[in-house]
């Protein structure tokens, strides 16, 4: 691999001085898996590696009132572990655990997925559907934005130079509130999604749904946020009309590409199939609970 | 650029090295310290034939920078063994001839290991999940899984369960 300068802060402030202070591209590494394919592949050059893993906060999950507060660079094995995380966010868990083997998530992280800006990216159409925040250090000091925010086009974020993340605040589920996360692709391990889709539902106590996020991946240049799909399934149960009416929205809002995963056509329908199926996951769970 | 001073631990003895900050974790494995166990199939993260034990997860070592691992506690193939006697899951990859040209065999010795350590109870499918990160083009994997499942009751015998 070509030369890189490499520093490992201690502090969020020392990281934003290292970033600020970097002579050409600098990149901030969190578990390495897309960076470091990047750095063998020469797609990109950077003068310097930002490790932030030393910085404390980066790795581990705290409860704190109504978030779940995740470090930014939190492997994907620590996620699947927290038993209080999977337990409020089923869907969210789901999606992270699907990035790669099991090598991959001793080391791939949240904030690695979202800011590698694949639109195909795993854990991010549940993390948006749940409405995470995130906490953006800079040079000004920091900032929170909503996840959905962050992404702005293949393989591009709207993160200032300098800037990172430094944690992901999850709020926690309301009373009858879940979500799911399922994607299609054509094997069962290692694959990147044709369509992904996570859904997050609250329901009143009859089982009608007061408020929904449903987020496609894979199906147009950043992920989606299906606000006609949601439309579709506020006020409603989960009968065959209002699937109908999710069906018809979620593919309304697919622009895909055609390539060797998928055609237009079949991305379109599959984006449907999988609006269906994580809505109906996720009204089973939130009617459990 | 200068080269990193690196203080770390691997196979359980104290390691110190210098790197420059592009080597991988692979390279330091192979090129610095010797230990050519380890092995690069795509260093890209599909194949898994690098994979070491880093703070007890599994990583692909071609996908973590050298430095990196200051201060962790790193586990390669060469320190699976339990001294002079094969660790069960070595024991059993010869009974069942579980490789064949042998080049996946550190990578999923060392997976199917940190996958005992988590439980001696998997099932084929959970030990078949566990290991999809780890690439064999000779066996078909049918011998593999025999030899994973076969030391996995080997070592619950062990533990008395
Ligand atoms: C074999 C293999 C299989 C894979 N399978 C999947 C899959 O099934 N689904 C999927 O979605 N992805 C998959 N990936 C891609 C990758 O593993 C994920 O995108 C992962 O979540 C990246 O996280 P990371 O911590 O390794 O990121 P890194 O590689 O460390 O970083 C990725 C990008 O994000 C930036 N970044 C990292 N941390 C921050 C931060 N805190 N603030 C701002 N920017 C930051 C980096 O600068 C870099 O540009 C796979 C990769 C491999 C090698
Ligand atoms: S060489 Fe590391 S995964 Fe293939
Ligand atoms: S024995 Fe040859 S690759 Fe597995």
């Amino acid at each position: 691999m070509p030369r890189v300068n490499y520093a490992a802060p201690s502090s969020v402030d020392e990281a934003v001085k290292a970033l600020a202070g970097a002579s050409g591209l600098a990149k901030v590494l969190a578990g390495g898996t897309d960076l470091l394919v990047q750095l063998r592949s020469g797609r990109i050059k950077p003068d310097l590696i930002v490790d932030t893993k030393r910085i404390p906060g980066m790795i581990g999950i705290r409860d704190e009132g109504n978030f779940f507060v995740i470090g930014a660079a939190t492997p994907g094995v620590m996620l699947s572990s927290h038993a209080g995380l999977e337990h409020a966010w089923p869907g969210i868990v789901e999606g992270a655990d699907l990035i790669g083997s099991t090598q991959i998530q001793g080391r791939a992280s949240l904030a690695g997925n979202l800011c590698n800006a694949s639109p195909a990216a795993d854990s991010v159409p549940a993390v948006i559907a749940a409405r995470t925040i995130v906490v953006i250090a800079g040079a000004n000091g920091r900032r929170e934005a909503p996840a959905e925010a962050i992404c702005t086009g293949p393989g591009r974020t709207s993160l200032a130079t300098g800037e990172f993340i430094v944690e992901f605040k999850i709020p926690k589920p309301k009373a009858h509130q879940c979500d799911a996360y399922l994607r299609f692709i054509p094997r069962t391990e290692m694959d990147i999604a044709v369509v992904g889709c996570g859904t997050n539902v609250t329901l009143d106590a009859n089982g009608v749904c007061t408020d929904a996020r449903v987020v496609l991946g894979a199906v147009a240049p950043t992920t989606v946020i299906v606000e006609d799909a949601a439309k579709a399934l506020i006020g409603h149960k989960l009968d065959d009309a209002t699937l109908a009416a999710l069906d018809k929205a979620a593919q309304a809002a697919c622009k895909p590409i055609t390539d060797k995963r998928g055609t237009i056509e079949y991305r379109t329908k599959v984006a449907g199939v999988l609006a269906r199926r994580t809505a109906a996951i996720a009204f089973e769970r939130a009617a459990a609970r | 650029m200068s080269k990193h001073h690196v203080t770390t631990t691997i196979n359980g003895e104290p390691a110190e090295y210098l790197c420059e900050a592009q080597q991988t974790m692979l390279d330091v494995l192979r090129d610095e310290l010797g230990l050519t166990g380890s092995k690069e199939g795509c260093s890209s993260g599909d194949c898994g034939a690098c994979t070491i034990i880093c703070d007890g997860n599994i990583v692909c070592s071609c996908l973590m920078l050298g430095v990196e691992a200051e201060g962790r506690d790193i586990t390669t193939i060469e320190g699976i063994a339990r001294g002079d006697e094969l660790h069960p899951v070595q024991q059993k990859f010869l009974e069942h001839a579980a490789l064949q040209c042998g080049f996946c065999t550190p990578g999923l010795i060392v997976a199917a290991k940190a996958l005992l350590d988590t439980t001696l109870n998997p099932t084929e499918e959970e030990a078949r999940y566990w290991l999809a990160g780890n690439l064999c083009r000779c066996t078909g994997y049918d011998k593999i899984l025999r030899a994973v499942m076969d030391a996995a009751s080997v070592m619950r015998a062990e533990a008395g369960r």
